[in-house]
């Protein structure tokens, strides 16, 4: 707990009786200790929220002009990117910003990779991590949708299928979440309200409780090692700063070079090639139409393309869902005593190396047309994917238990 | 700050690669690219003007006002009603075909589609190969022409008096079918040229690029002011990023 230094006036006196906000900034702030050898790696944090509220201010912005509605939602858009005075900005700021969710998300998920911060005591902090990957998922899989262009209305189409090939229950599930006999007017109106209110709702509260959870046990750190194990006479942790100045000041230099990418791409190139917004995206949905190749955006391609390499539709649904849901398992799959990955032997660098590299060379596939070469790559991909889930509990054990310094490794600057 | 940070840059080059290098187009060896500049004012005026003179009969630009192309290509109203409104529209409508959409269904079989986003869904170059690639093909074509880019286009050669029509000469080219047996299929090799238009295939080309830069212009109009003010915000983010690195440094002196 943080002491509350209040040499402020009487309003001050008088607003702290009644909200404890200099109690709240001393424990979470100025009495948050943080290990002091955070590299890049721990911008992602911070920055993923901070994309999180961009996403939440410009989509109020860019919902007082979307219509739903099949006849209404793509010209709304339209009128949108052309009549509304920088409504072109609000939806480039919008529809990047859905991307460089995942990217931050994504190397967030990589740091907590490369230095084991899913390991006790931070499992929950993990799984509600996770919990928060796939809530985003499902808000940015419905907020393509809401354009109605030709590639939401198919990969809408695609994605919810999916859902047909559970035993049983299957067909009659994917008409509960269509609203209709197909994808239509109902499930775009569906789509719209759980995207922008449903969603960012559960968002909100998921990512509340990861920070909840967060300031309980602390922050990991790059040499993975705790650092309220070395307390000094203070009791405060030897290799730990204050939140805040340190970190507040070091994350707002991230934040600047964060928008400083972020607005080249939006003013310079906000279809990103077309992964961001995609070329198909700009024909209204045609249900007589199918586009020439159906691909989800970059975000979703590897699993995507470990669904579409696998015949059997079953399976390759089911190898989907696993090949998603088998990060959540990892705080439990990993037996090293050591976490970071400094601190393992070659066998684990390797490993984790490979699961990179097939993770982005799926990635990349799933954006590749359904041709041969393609579907043959990714299928040697996917038994590679699982395999690093299945080896890790061996590997783990076995050569991640050498020494770890006492102190963190910082070097002043 | 060390070493770390090696992997974050590669990822992100990886990302920014990515954006070009990422999606596969199968090009066929006869394409060409565009190469229209949208910040070049005159190839917009003139694009506007063929487009007027030559597309808007059939085409529509559903989403784009007369008004909105006269401010953002800096034509005047004197000269934007002379010479691209249409005689009975007014400077703030939209831009329609002028075609009868019945009449087009009866004479083309479909309805010829809106254009306001035609260089987002196919793309620059795309449009740039469909208009310099229409061919005489009257054996098989109603229409008297065929078009590489889009065989079996419904579309007549509108531009065939600007450009003249070409005649495509193809070859035999053997393949080997999925089951091994040869096939043999036509492989495009070079035009020559056929009926003479009013322009050489150079100034066609120019004609052509001009349109195509109109049409790149009308999907996307905020393109314009769009980069011009991105440098702004990029300087001054970088600007911001370079002081809150300072203040950083300043306060992290303290850390040892």
């Amino acid at each position: 707990m943080g002491e509350v230094v209040n040499n402020g006036g009487a309003f001050r006196t008088w607003l702290n009786k009644r909200l404890p906000v200099d109690q709240f900034v001393a424990d979470q702030l100025t009495g948050y200790y943080a290990p002091k050898n955070f590299n890049v790696w721990y911008f992602f944090g911070s920055l993923a929220l901070l994309v999180f509220v961009m996403q939440i201010v410009t989509g109020i912005f860019v919902t007082m002009h979307y219509k739903p509605g099949e006849a209404t939602a793509f010209n709304s858009v339209e009128y949108l990117m052309r009549e509304v005075p920088y409504g072109w900005l609000l939806r480039y700021l919008h529809s990047t910003g859905a991307s460089a969710f995942f990217v931050v998300v994504y190397l967030h998920m990589t740091r907590a990779l490369l230095y084991g911060s899913y390991k006790a005591p931070r499992e929950l902090l993990w799984v509600i991590g996770m919990l928060i990957y796939f809530a985003l998922m499902a808000e940015a899989f419905m907020g393509y949708v809401l354009p109605w262009g030709n590639m939401s209305f198919w990969g809408a189409q695609v994605i919810i299928n999916i859902f047909n090939t559970i035993p049983g229950i299957g067909p009659d599930l994917v008409e509960w979440i269509r609203g209709d006999y197909a994808v239509a007017d109902s499930t775009l109106n569906r789509f719209f309200s759980l995207h922008v209110i449903a969603m960012p709702f559960l968002l909100a509260l998921l990512i509340m409780l990861h920070l909840v959870a967060l300031r309980q046990v602390g922050s990991s750190n790059p040499d993975g090692i705790e650092i309220k194990d070395k307390l000094g006479p203070d009791g405060k942790p030897l290799d730990g700063i204050p939140f805040h100045p340190y970190y507040t000041l070091k994350d707002i230099v991230g934040v600047g070079l964060f928008l400083t990418l972020f607005a080249i791409v939006v003013f310079f190139a906000p279809t990103f090639g077309g992964l961001f917004l995609e070329k198909p995206n700009f024909e209204p949905a045609n249900p007589m139409s199918t586009p020439e190749d159906i691909a989800p955006t970059w975000y979703f391609t590897p699993y995507y393309a470990i669904l579409r390499a696998i015949p059997d539709q079953r399976l390759g649904a089911l190898a989907f869902a696993l090949s998603v849901l088998a990060f959540v398992f990892l705080p439990w799959l990993d037996r090293a005593k050591n976490k970071s990955i400094r601190y393992r032997g070659l066998a684990s660098k390797v490993l984790l190396g490979m699961f990179f590299v097939v993770f982005l060379m799926l990635m990349w596939l799933g954006l590749q047309p359904a041709e041969p070469t393609y579907v043959l790559l990714a299928r040697i991909c996917i038994p590679l994917y699982f395999a690093f889930f299945l080896l890790l509990p061996f590997v783990s054990k076995a050569d991640g238990n050498g020494p770890v310094p006492d102190r963190v490794t910082y070097h002043a600057h | 700050m060390r070493t770390n940070y090696i992997p974050v840059v590669g990822a992100l080059a990886l990302l920014l690669g990515a954006g070009t290098a990422f999606p596969a187009e199968h090009e066929a060896g006869w394409e060409r690219r565009a190469e229209n500049e949208v910040a070049n004012l005159p190839s917009l005026q003139r694009g506007a003007r063929n487009f007027m003179q030559y597309c808007s009969g059939c085409h529509s630009l559903k989403y784009v006002r007369y008004s909105r192309i006269g401010s953002d290509l800096k034509i005047s109203d004197k000269a934007l009603a002379e010479l691209l409104v249409r005689p009975g529209d007014k400077p703030t409508d939209y831009i329609k075909a002028s075609m009868p959409a019945g009449d087009a269904q009866d004479w083309f079989g479909k309805q010829p589609p809106d254009l306001s986003l035609v260089a987002r869904s196919r793309g620059p170059d795309w449009i740039f190969n469909f208009l310099t690639t229409f061919y005489a093909d009257p054996a098989s074509r109603q229409t008297g022409v065929n078009n590489l880019m889009l065989p079996g286009t419904a579309m007549p050669h509108i531009l065939a008096s600007v450009q003249g029509v070409q005649t495509a000469v193809f070859k035999d080219v053997e393949t080997k079918g999925a089951d091994g047996s040869p096939t043999t299929t036509k492989e495009f090799e070079k035009f020559e040229p056929g009926v003479a238009g009013s322009l050489t295939s150079a100034q066609y080309d120019e004609f052509a690029r001009d349109i195509v830069n109109f049409l790149q212009y009308a999907g996307d109009p905020s393109q314009l002011e769009r980069q011009g003010l991105g440098i702004w915000v990029v300087l001054f983010l970088l600007m911001f990023t370079g002081i809150a690195y300072l203040l950083k440094k300043e306060y992290w002196k303290d850390v040892r």
